[in-house]
This record gives structure tokens, C-alpha cells and sequence, in this order.
């Protein structure tokens, strides 16, 4: 395992809270697995502080991408059905989920 | 069984002429995938019917006097996270098992037109997240060279098809090296387009600014052909280039006299030995066909890897929010709406995606974005810059493509970052978004099992620069041992021994 700059630490806590906002549930030994196994990364990615980013402007793309027009024309999309039947669950052509919101 | 084994140009060519049934080839491939894929274990799913009713289809056209198209009748593995209309789709992931895409990739439409025929769906790692395919759900593929060691990854099924002469043609994804690598330690040719020259459309997102589609081939002719098909622009994809396919085929057999060519001192920064030696040797053949050879500084690419894995892992985690339960997928039922989000992805992602996740996650999230996320975007910037200034100089730039030859399976599984090292040499022209190539160079030292395994050498090009990269290509593949070539040999002769035994 590479340990790395502490500077770059990853707690189990931090490991907890990310997976609850990732919509994941870690076992405590997960979340000390995940723990160093973040910090490691993260810590080799630390490389980059030892370069002068000031001035230099982000790239979230590697082309320039603008807007396209295309003129609106009617074309055939995907069928319903066939969207839902591989839905794991619909009924009366939605797809069902269970209660989002509690009863009160 | 010669005939049927055939580059896929002179496959193609046979079977427009009528001297070869498209059935034949396709039967012919179909046995041998039966027969020998148990232990690679290249397909995680194999096509039997629908292969011969569309080998069927292109003998039909050939009788009745019309042109099937430049890939008439020829075998083709698609890495199964290209969307297969009706066939199930997986991504390898247990969130997507059974999926059957309501829709189809672009290339496998164009592919199709094209005459070709899909035998079967190959492995990789969950999600295309890994360099050694051994993060799959359904198992780990196994380098054809030496059944003990990886084939790399992500796109390691189609690599290890091609290498194995199942299929003289696959299709991969790469998004930081996922099909340059694994082409490199199967000793076959694999080639990431120009960001945006090959639409994404029907291509399961993981990162989608660097994610790009692109062929592997027992040749660099082969290859130029198979891009020729699935490249160009596509209305379904607002990322896709806008500019005609050039004819890459064209290109090739014109040399490489006059060109001005770097060797990436970076790049070449911490790799083995013998895949040293092999690159030093590519660039004395390249000197010695009449191209200016010097060593060139890219100098942020340096910092290749540790921007990556910042940028996809954080595009990973906003692309893979989709698996929630809902619309696709696998459900693990729960009382309410956000357990049951929960208990779905908890249960149906694999570790590594669950690691991506959660380093993505947190690279993107408060107080965080800056110091990770922003500063790997500002990174990306002079990537680029430094690749631009360097072709100010060069047409095209030469590198390992792996910083070492097929390893042993379950030697880097403990240690992530170990495993991301694997893809240092590729990354940086991910990041770019520009083309480049692994060609197999010879192989390296011996290794414990008394196997040399095949080196791959990388051709880097500016932005749409593939007339170029595959110039370069064919040159080091005419004056390179072809290893592919040596193991399609390989294949016929255990062929023969099984016919025989049989």
C-alpha cells in the first residue's frame, strides 16, 4: 500500500458521509478499506500542488463545444412499451417506485 | 480452416466475391469460440443465432448481386457496454444484468450496414473502470499469450478475442487507455480515436469528456478499415465531430520519409526495461525509414495520472446517479424511495465502481472542488497546451503504451493506485481528447512462466491527426515481429490438434 501526504487523508467519517451522498452503504470495514485506499489516491494526486495554476483557465472539455440549432422535425423516439418493459417495476404506463414520501 | 482465418480486408473481399460463404466465416469463428473460449473467457455472451441468421442475410445480397458493404460477412466482438438493440447489455455490473437496450448503439448500426456480423459480447471491467478486466462481474478474462496473466482493460474480452483469432475484429471503449492497453499486453492493434471523431451515441457513459470508441485488429490496415465504418459525424451525439471520416487506408504503406517524430521523455519515465528497449527500437526504425527522431518534453504530463483520476472518477459519479432503481436495472426492494435507491446501488455496483464513486464524489463535493476537481481541470489545460506546443515541432509522438508487459492476475488487485499506474502512459492523450494508437512492437524479457509477452508501442497525433497516427502506425508494424501474427499462427495449429483429437 502507498501511504502518501497526510495532508490528503480521507477519515472514515468523510468515507461514510461521501457514500451517503453517493447513495451507498459501507460496512465498517469498508469504510477502513476505503479510508487508506482514497487517501493513497488522492495523496499521489497531491503531485499537482507543485504546480503554478493561478492563471491557468479550467477544461472541463477537451473541444469547444457551443450550442447546435437544428431545425425541429418530428422523429420517432423510443416506444413506451418498450421502455417499460424493462423497467423493474411498472404499472399503468409509469414506472412504479415506492413511497418517496411518508404517510402522515 | 486457413481460408476462414482470414484479415478481415481479405475476409471481406472473399465473401463479396462469393469464393466464401459469410456462413462459413462466421461458423467457422462460432466453433472455435465453443472450443477454445472456457479458459480466456473473452465473450460474456455469445451470439450463435443471431450470427447466422446475419451471415445468412449478407450470402443472401452477395447472390442476389448487391454489395453487403467493406465488412461483408466479417466476425466482430463488441465490448458489452455498446447498447445492442434487444440483446442484453451489462457493463459487466450486476445493476444492468439482463438489460436489453431499447435502442442501438451507432456503431453497431453502422456496422451493420456495414455487412458485418456481431458473434458475441465481450467482457470487461465493471463499468470499463479497471486495467486488467479482473473488476467484472461475470469473471476475469485471461491473456490468450499466458493464461495466468491479464489481458489488460477495461476492453480486455475484445482484446483477448482478437489475440485469440476468435474474431479478427472487436470493438472497445477507452477513457484513459481502456482499449490501448489491453491491445498492447494481448500483442494486438487497438486504436482511441480524436475525441468526438466516433459517436458516443449507445456507448454506456463512465466519463463522458473522455470516453471515445474505437477498433482493435490483428492489423493497423484492418483497423483504418473497421474506424473508416464506425467514424463520422452522427446527429445523436452533440460531442461528434462535425468533419468527414478521412480515408485512413489510404494512408498506409506511404512511409514515414520526412516526418518529424518525438519520443515523449515523460512518458518513458519508469517503465520496464525491456518495454524500453522495444521503444528505443521503434524510434531507431522510424530514424532509420528516413523520419527526424527526437526526444521531446511534454512536461505536464507528468501530472497525467493524478488529474484522471480525479476527472473520471467525478464524471463517473455524476454519470452512474442514473443507477437508481427506477427506470432499468436491478431493484433491491426497500420501504421507501431513497432505500431502496440505497439498498440497489449498495448491492449491484462492485468495489471498484464503488470506489470511483466515492472518489469522485468527494473530489466534486464542498469544500473539496477546488483543491481536486478545479485543480485537475486547470491541469487538463496545460496537458494540452504542452501536447500543442510539442506538435509546433513533431507530427506525431511515439511512447510505451504500457509501462510494463501482461501481469499476473491478482498481483495488483490490493492496491488501487498500483493498478492506476497501469494507465500513466496513456491518460495524458486522453486528457487532450487527440488519437493515439498502441501497435505491437516484438515482445518483452521472459517471464516466470518461460512466455514472452507482447509490447506495445503508442502512436500519439494532434487533434484529428488519425491520417497521420496510422501512417506512422503501419510503418512500425511493417519492420515490428508481428506478435499477432505469430499467435493467429498459434491458434491455427492448436485448431488443427483439436480437429484432430477430435
Amino acid at each position: 500500500m502507498n501511504e502518501n501526504s497526510d495532508s490528503a487523508r480521507i477519515s472514515e467519517e468523510a468515507v461514510a458521509h461521501v457514500a451517503h451522498l453517493a447513495r451507498l452503504r459501507v460496512t465498517p470495514e469498508e469504510q477502513k478499506m476505503f479510508s487508506q485506499q482514497l487517501s493513497s489516491v488522492l495523496g499521489y494526486g497531491k503531485a499537482m500542488e507543485a504546480l503554478n495554476l493561478d492563471d491557468v483557465p479550467p477544461t472541463s472539455h477537451p473541444y469547444p463545444l457551443n450550442n447546435v440549432l437544428r431545425d425541429d422535425e418530428i422523429s420517432a423516439g423510443s416506444s413506451r412499451d418498450e421502455v417499460l418493459d424493462v423497467a423493474p417495476v411498472a404499472q399503468d404506463n409509469q414506472f412504479r417506485v415506492p413511497p418517496v414520501l411518508e404517510q402522515t | 480452416m486457413n481460408a476462414l482465418n482470414k484479415p478481415a480486408i481479405e475476409l471481406a473481399a472473399a465473401i463479396r466475391s462469393g469464393e466464401i460463404s459469410a456462413v462459413s466465416a462466421v461458423e467457422a469463428r462460432l466453433s472455435e469460440i465453443a472450443t477454445r473460449d472456457a479458459e480466456i473467457a473473452a465473450f460474456v455472451q455469445v451470439l450463435n443465432e443471431e450470427a447466422l441468421a446475419a451471415a445468412t442475410s449478407v450470402d443472401d445480397r452477395v447472390a442476389t448481386g448487391e454489395d453487403p458493404g467493406p465488412l461483408a460477412g466479417v466476425p466482430i466482438a463488441l465490448k458489452d457496454n455498446l447498447c445492442t438493440r434487444g440483446i442484453p447489455t451489462t457493463c459487466c455490473s450486476r445493476i444492468l444484468e439482463g438489460w436489453k437496450p431499447p435502442y442501438e448503439a451507432t456503431v453497431v448500426s453502422r456496422l451493420r450496414n456495414a455487412g458485418a456480423v456481431v458473434v458475441g459480447k465481450t467482457n470487461l471491467d465493471e463499468f470499463a473502470m479497471g486495467s486488467s478486466t479482473e473488476n467484472s462481474a461475470f469473471g476475469t478474462t485471461r491473456n490468450p499469450h499466458d493464461l495466468s496473466c491479464v489481458p489488460g482493460g477495461s476492453s480486455g474480452g475484445s482484446a483477448a478475442a482478437v489475440a485469440a483469432g476468435f474474431t479478427p475484429l472487436a470493438l472497445g471503449s477507452d477513457t484513459g487507455g481502456s482499449i490501448r492497453q489491453p491491445a498492447a499486453l494481448c500483442g494486438v492493434v487497438g486504436v482511441k480515436p480524436t475525441y468526438g471523431r466516433v459517436s458516443r451515441y449507445g456507448l454506456i457513459a463512465f466519463a463522458s469528456s473522455l470516453d471515445q470508441i474505437g477498433p482493435f485488429a490483428t492489423s493497423v490496415a484492418d483497423a483504418a478499415t473497421l474506424l473508416e465504418v464506425i467514424g463520422g459525424h452522427d446527429p445523436a451525439d452533440s460531442t461528434s465531430i462535425p468533419e468527414a471520416m478521412p480515408s485512413l487506408s489510404e494512408c498506409l504503406g506511404r512511409g514515414v520519409e520526412g516526418m518529424r517524430i518525438g519520443l515523449v521523455a515523460e512518458l518513458c519515465d519508469g517503465v520496464s526495461s525491456d518495454v524500453a528497449r522495444r521503444v528505443s527500437e521503434a524510434s531507431e526504425a522510424l530514424a532509420g525509414g528516413g523520419a527526424t527522431v527526437e526526444e521531446v518534453s511534454v512536461p505536464a504530463s507528468r501530472f497525467g495520472l493524478s488529474a484522471y483520476y480525479l476527472i473520471a472518477p467525478a464524471e463517473a459519479s455524476s454519470n452512474l446517479a442514473r443507477y437508481d432503481g427506477v427506470r432499468y436495472g436491478m431493484r433491491t426492494e426497500s420501504s421507501n424511495a431513497v432505500e431502496m435507491n440505497i439498498a440497489t446501488r449498495t448491492a449491484g455496483f462492485g468495489e471498484e465502481v464503488k470506489r470511483r464513486i466515492m472518489l469522485g464524489t468527494f473530489a466534486l463535493s464542498a469544500g473539496y472542488y477546488d483543491a481536486y476537481y478545479g485543480k485537475a481541470l486547470k491541469v487538463r489545460t496545460l496537458i494540452i497546451e504542452d501536447f500543442n506546443r510539442a506538435y509546433e515541432h513533431f507530427d506525431a509522438l511515439i511512447a510505451p503504451t504500457s509501462p510494463t508487459t501482461a501481469f499476473e492476475i491478482g498481483s495488483r488487485t490490493d492496491d488501487p493506485l498500483e493498478m492506476y499506474l497501469s494507465d500513466v502512459c496513456t491518460v495524458p492523450s486522453s486528457l487532450a481528447g487527440h488519437p493515439a494508437m498502441s501497435v505491437p512492437f516484438g515482445s518483452g524479457d521472459v517471464n516466470e512462466n518461460n512466455i514472452c509477452l507482447p509490447v506495445g508501442v503508442q502512436v500519439l497525433a494532434p487533434a484529428m491527426g488519425e491520417e497521420t497516427m496510422f501512417r506512422v502506425g503501419a510503418f512500425l508494424e511493417s519492420v515490428a515481429v508481428n506478435v499477432a501474427e505469430s499467435v493467429a499462427r498459434e491458434a491455427l495449429t492448436s485448431e488443427a490438434l483439436t480437429s484432430r483429437d477430435g
